[in-house]
């Protein structure tokens, strides 16, 4: 547990400090009320404010865990939202029967998938740097999302597809129940199977688990087509939540934030070892922070100084300098 | 030593601009009038001075997505010293040019002294950059100055209606002084030594610490030149302007050649990165049918068309990938 737990130790505390803090200055922020059959409150906001990001980091870590990093999903969030809105929005005008919901699901996912799998051919096969393959697809998407949206924001009104974003089931807003899904299924993957192990030896150093018998082209591409496939359900979820597309500022930065909470979550960004609780934990972090700040009424810029601060401080504390001192200094202690 | 592989990938970029400037001209009646060429510089000086800068970066084999954010705060903050505080321009940006060396020299001592991936510390820095422009203002503020408004509008006249404004003699000055800075001084071999190998540059008894602060310095000195030239261009300052320009100038520079990996490459180069994705847009303002997200469309294309050229003629990641 002890070993679990030994990672986590810094967002915990610094999320314990934050919600410490509310605690005494604001403590309306843990009411939890019951409203037309479901919660709502401070702490319920944070959760399904942190959803998109969640679904995001818990693809980018398997990305980070091989070592590279997947610049492009605020763009691919952008090209799944606005497929999807797209095919609701042309199925709207003909009939408006279900298929048509599930049929935009699909087709927004899919365009993840395709872009996963681009971005996994380019660094695993074409062997480019995985900051440069991925920022194609972060230029070049976000053009061909507005390419699907002809530059428009496409709106629609399907109750059943608005429904997976702003809609609540079993207590819950239902954003929170798809994270929670997402982070337990790649949980379970990773951990209950082989493929986790793999990863991390992949990020670890791929020569040597290439000559010990294992797949790296198949495990670095799997990671990035999970991360596509999560990135475009993000972009479905935020695009379902608010009933439009904009092909403009859908995502828009949000590989920043999904990347931050990856490294807030205590996942080495050179790679080789990943907790995906972390990442999970990160985005709560990251989100409780903005709306703690935000509800005492402070400015929006300030929480991007805030995050740039968390950003520094993370990357300090896990430096190999900042490391080896307190390696030093315990060794010391013990000895 | 030079071998056709290396020409190539040095020329080529050259030749893509010149063949897609001949290209277009023919497609587009007046494209090849003088003016239109000029005003290329003009309207890309901004974004050409910021990835001089970046190059630098780029060739220590690190990278900083600061810039876009650092060219709007210091935008923002030209116009606000010089709207709300009445400082005399010539002084605020003065104060302006120190203020983006203090940002890029701080994320260059970060990455330095803590060894820290540099995307990681630049991405703080973008989030930090953005977020003081918009403390300062989220309105765009005029500048009414009538010194500033001169230098803005001044426009030296070279023949047949072509001119260079105050932004492309600086981004042309500032290419020059920096091409031959990187070629002859020991600072700008050590740039070249640190993104060859990091480790043996280090071993040599050069000052890779000090140059890679240094090569962030740089950086953050050019974006705010950017921010500034981008300032004369509008005669405004607003805190959003240029978000998203890290891409354009991270996709001029390997355009132009420059590796990101680091060790090679030229600021020739990123120039001439800079003209093609200038000469795009024109070209599709030229065209007229075609929407504005056409040219992320042809960049991303073209950057893939290029990483892939400097693949196939090889050399270049040969020390990055050894095995």
């Amino acid at each position: 547990m002890k070993k679990l737990l030994a990672p986590l130790a810094a967002p915990l505390l610094l999320l314990a400090a934050i919600l410490i803090i509310n605690a005494i200055f604001w403590p309306s922020f843990f009411s939890i009320r019951w409203f037309e059959g479901h919660l709502v409150g401070s702490l319920v906001d944070v959760a399904n404010r942190s959803a998109p990001v969640m679904i995001l980091a818990a693809g980018m870590v398997l990305v980070i865990a091989t070592g590279g990093v997947d610049l492009s999903v605020g763009a691919v969030m952008a090209i799944a939202g606005s497929v999807s809105a797209f095919v609701i929005a042309g199925a709207e005008e003909k009939t408006g029967t279900p298929p048509a919901t599930l049929k935009a699901l699909g087709a927004g996912l899919f365009s993840g998938l395709l872009g996963g799998s681009l971005n996994g051919f380019l660094v695993s096969i074409v062997k480019i740097q995985p900051i440069i393959a991925t920022l194609l697809l972060m230029v070049a998407g976000r053009g061909i999302a507005q390419l699907i949206s002809d530059g428009q924001i496409i709106t629609f009104q399907d109750p059943a597809f608005a429904a997976i974003g702003s809609g609540s089931k079993f207590l819950l807003p239902n954003p929170v129940w798809i994270a929670l899904g997402i982070v337990l299924i790649v949980s379970l993957v990773t951990r209950r199977t082989s493929f986790g192990l793999f990863l991390e030896s992949v990020g670890a150093n791929s020569i040597a688990s290439r000559l010990s018998g294992i797949n790296v082209k198949a495990v670095t591409t799997l990671a990035y087509i999970v991360s596509g496939f999560c990135a475009a359900l993000a972009g479905i979820v935020m695009t379902a939540d608010i009933k439009a597309a904009d092909a403009n500022n859908l995502g828009l930065y949000y590989e920043l934030d999904a990347i931050l909470a990856v490294a807030l979550g205590g996942t080495s960004l050179n790679g080789g070892k990943f907790s995906v609780a972390g990442a999970v934990l990160g985005a709560l972090l990251m989100q409780t922070l903005t709306t703690t700040v935000t509800s005492w009424g402070i400015d929006r810029s300030v929480t991007l100084i805030l995050k740039a601060v968390l950003v520094v401080a993370v990357c300090i504390l896990q430096s190999p300098a900042i490391r080896d001192k307190w390696a030093a200094r315990k060794a010391e202690a013990t000895a | 030593m030079k071998n056709w592989r290396t020409n190539i990938a040095t020329y080529s970029p050259a030749f893509v601009l010149l063949v897609l400037y001949i290209v277009f001209g023919f497609m587009f009646k007046g494209f090849f009038e003088p003016r239109v060429g000029f005003n290329i510089i003009k309207d890309n000086a901004f974004l050409g001075v910021t990835a001089i800068g970046l190059t630098f970066v780029i060739l220590t084999g690190g990278i900083d997505l600061s810039v876009g954010s650092v060219v709007g705060f210091s935008g923002i903050y030209l116009a606000w010293l010089i709207a709300a505080h009445s400082i005399h321009p010539a002084l605020a940006i003065l104060i302006v040019l120190l203020t983006g060396v203090l940002i890029g020299a701080a994320q260059g001592f970060l990455i330095a002294k803590f060894d820290i991936a540099p995307f990681l510390v630049t991405l703080g820095g973008l989030f930090f950059a953005r977020g003081l422009a918009l403390t300062i203002s989220t309105e765009s503020i005029q500048i009414e100055h009538p010194w500033f408004k001169e230098i803005g509008l001044f426009s030296f006249k070279l023949f047949s209606g072509a001119s260079l404004s105050t932004g492309s003699i600086v981004f042309i000055m500032l290419a020059i002084a920096t091409g031959l800075i990187l070629k002859f001084t020991l600072f700008g071999r050590t740039v070249y030594a640190i993104g060859g190998n990091r480790d043996s540059a280090n071993l040599m008894g050069l000052e890779v610490r000090r140059t890679t602060i240094g090569v962030y310095a740089i950086s953050g000195l050019t974006a705010a030149i950017g921010g500034i030239l981008f300032s004369l261009y509008t005669l405004s300052g607003n805190a959003v302007a240029a978000t998203g320009l890290e891409l354009d100038a991270i996709a001029a520079t390997v355009i132009g050649g420059t590796l990101l990996s680091g060790g090679y490459g030229s600021i020739a180069g990123t120039i001439v990165g800079v003209m093609i994705l200038g000469t795009i847009q024109t070209a599709i303002t030229f065209q007229g049918t075609l929407s504005s997200w056409w040219t992320k469309i042809f960049i991303g294309a073209l950057l893939l068309t290029f990483i892939l050229l400097q693949k196939a003629v090889g050399r270049i990641d040969r020390s990055s990938e050894a095995h």
